[in-house]
């Protein structure tokens, strides 16, 4: 039990530490990092590396960015082989519904509730 | 080209008003109000943005004893999309209105015109100034304020604030301006947003240079060159252009930067304040007060901006940057 | 000075950022905030009847729950400065750019302010994300089509 937190830790920090390296040595833009790890998400999860490492740390493979591409790959290419060519469109957004969605709805929460203020600490 | 004015308008009052963050300025003493709501009580930033132009303006005219009426023009420029803060600014105050934009230069730019339209004889007052607010700057220019980015040491924290002069004709109780130097656009390379100091402090190394020249002057000449918001590392970088030229570093000593000393030592702030109004705070608040008080006799005050969009950086260009001077002084 | 000249000039007087110290705390946020995600994960297959499987869902919108609470406290920009990638990274930093832009709009109301611009930040992990995936679905199914690969 013990253990899946330290792995968790482990991949999560280290799947973070390669995003810094990225915005730091890369000089990479927020935006850039994120898209460059989700992309990179797919193409492990294309290659079938994802799945065995989420089987491995858990939530320290399932909370990155990474995740993302690794859930609209799976549900692309599970559609695309039960229904071919067309499942690879309609097979994208069943899996990752619950991020995206989320998001948006508290982010609409949000901006009823909150106003920006520009404090500093 | 220097322009030398031959009558020497006076700076007759300057009002300056900052936000709540600003009380931690090393400047506010000399600030006529801080606010504790950075909207100031209205709805939205912009509109809390126009309120503070007013509200400086209203402090500048009243020490001069004067009404909206008895002004001749009002200019100034921010750093929002169309100025429209200034703009809206402008209808309450009911004056005739002109709108600059220098990005943070904005303030001497303005203080140029007036001292030009005061030299003709068009003006017998006139407000100049500039202002930033920085939920609008920000959400405008970078990301919105309550995004988790990591800025790094290079960055400046854009000021809340609003600085207005009132401009008259000459009058020897009152700092007066002899000359001034309009700024090119000038470029060498820089694209980083998150480091304005290294993008602007060449046009602050050309425009002094140039003005020096022009008035056959030396650093010495002058108790403080001030310029606006180069931070603390735009002020590293203009020194180091000044000691390749063949000035000695104790020469620089009269060299500052408003922006690198605006908070004081605080990291939180990086490289330390910038915007419209970090010049125009200071400038028309401490240097004032600091001239009328005997402590400065000839002052060069050099507001630098960086004249980018956030489309431009999308679009892979590099920032020029201008900085336009103005030389002050005090009998 | 000339432009070469002052590009050397620059490069010698700005600070490098602290590669060693931003990736440890990177490291350890990136890290915390995924442990956390394992409890909450946890939490919702003792409690709740999710399995391995299916307990993604309801973990990253708990996530991104507590990242719209800080976002609107403004605490998450406060973690973002001191964790840079550690606070971006997880699915808690795509809530934070969707649940920040959506505050910051507000002000042009809600259909034009919050959702013309609710994805302003967050809309290229979608977009990389789906395009990805398309052509990465595309890709292997043509591989199995011609025999190379199976599903």
């Amino acid at each position: 039990m013990f253990m899946t937190f330290v792995i968790a830790f482990f991949v999560g920090g280290i799947i973070c530490t390669i995003g810094q390296l990225l915005m730091d040595f890369g000089k990479l833009t927020p935006g850039h990092t994120l898209s460059t790890l989700v992309v990179a998400g797919a193409i492990l999860s294309g290659m079938g590396l994802y799945e065995p490492l989420i089987n491995f740390a858990g939530a320290g493979a399932t909370v990155p960015i990474t995740s993302f591409g690794n859930s609209l790959t799976q549900g692309a290419i599970v559609e695309a082989e039960k229904h071919g060519l067309v499942g690879v469109l309609t097979g994208m957004f069943e899996v990752t519904s619950s991020g995206i969605s989320s998001a948006v709805v508290f982010g609409f929460i949000g901006a009823l509730i909150f106003k920006p203020k520009g404090n500093v600490d | 080209m220097v322009i030398v004015f031959q009558s020497k308008p006076s700076l007759i009052a300057g009002g300056v008003v900052a936000g709540p963050l600003e009380k931690r300025s090393i400047f506010s003493q000399y600030f006529d109000a801080t606010f504790d709501d950075e909207r100031w009580q209205m709805k939205t930033n912009e509109q809390g943005h126009r309120k503070m132009v007013e509200e400086a303006c209203e402090f500048a005219m009243k020490k001069a004893g004067m009404k909206s009426a008895d002004i001749d023009y009002f200019m100034g420029g921010d750093l929002i999309n169309q100025m429209t803060p200034t703009n809206f600014a402008a209808r309450d105050l009911d004056i005739p209105f002109i709108g600059l934009f220098s990005a943070c230069a904005t303030s001497i730019s303005s203080l140029i015109v007036a001292s030009l339209l005061t030299e003709v004889g068009a003006s017998k007052l006139a407000l100049a100034g500039a202002s930033s607010q920085h939920n609008a700057v920000e959400r405008q220019f970078r990301y919105p304020i309550d995004y988790g980015s990591q800025k790094p040491q290079t960055a400046q924290w854009t000021v809340t604030a609003a600085g207005y002069a009132l401009v008259g004709k000459h009058h020897e109780e009152y700092p007066s301006i002899e000359a001034a130097t309009v700024g090119k656009s000038v470029d060498y390379g820089m694209d980083d947003p998150f480091h304005m100091g290294a993008a602007m402090a060449p046009a602050a190394f050309q425009t002094i240079q140039s003005h020096l020249e022009q008035r056959n002057q030396k650093i010495y000449h002058y108790d403080l060159i001030l310029t606006g918001d180069l931070g603390q590392l735009g002020l590293k970088l203009l020194k180091g252009m000044f000691l390749e030229s063949g000035i000695k570093s104790e020469e620089l000593q009269p060299l500052r930067d408003a922006g690198a000393e605006f908070y004081g030592q605080d990291e939180t702030f990086q490289s330390g304040a910038s915007g419209a109004g970090c010049s125009a705070a200071v400038f028309f608040s401490y240097v004032i007060q600091q001239m009328r008080a005997g402590t400065y006799k000839r002052v060069l005050l050099v507001a630098t901006g960086a004249l980018l969009s956030p489309l431009t950086f999308q679009q892979g260009e590099t920032i020029p940057c201008t900085a336009h001077a103005i030389e002050i002084t005090m009998e | 000075m000339e432009k070469e000249q002052y590009q050397q000039l620059e490069q010698n007087v700005t600070p490098k950022p602290p590669y060693f110290k931003n990736v440890a705390k990177a490291f350890l946020v990136g890290g915390l905030i995924c442990t956390i995600g394992q409890a909450v994960s946890l939490f919702y297959m003792i409690f709740f009847d999710f399995t391995e499987a299916t307990v993604g869902n309801p973990t990253v919108a708990t996530l991104i729950f507590f990242a719209m609470i800080l976002t609107g406290f403004g605490l998450y920009k406060k973690i973002g400065q001191f964790a840079g990638a550690g606070s971006a990274v997880p699915v808690t930093g795509f809530g934070n750019a969707v649940v920040s832009a959506a505050i910051e709009y507000r002000s042009e109301g809600l259909v034009l302010g919050v959702g013309g611009n609710i994805f302003k930040l967050a809309g290229s992990v979608v977009l990389f994300g789906v395009v990805s995936a398309f052509f990465i679905a595309l890709i292997k199914f043509i591989l199995v089509t011609i025999g190379v690969v199976s599903w």
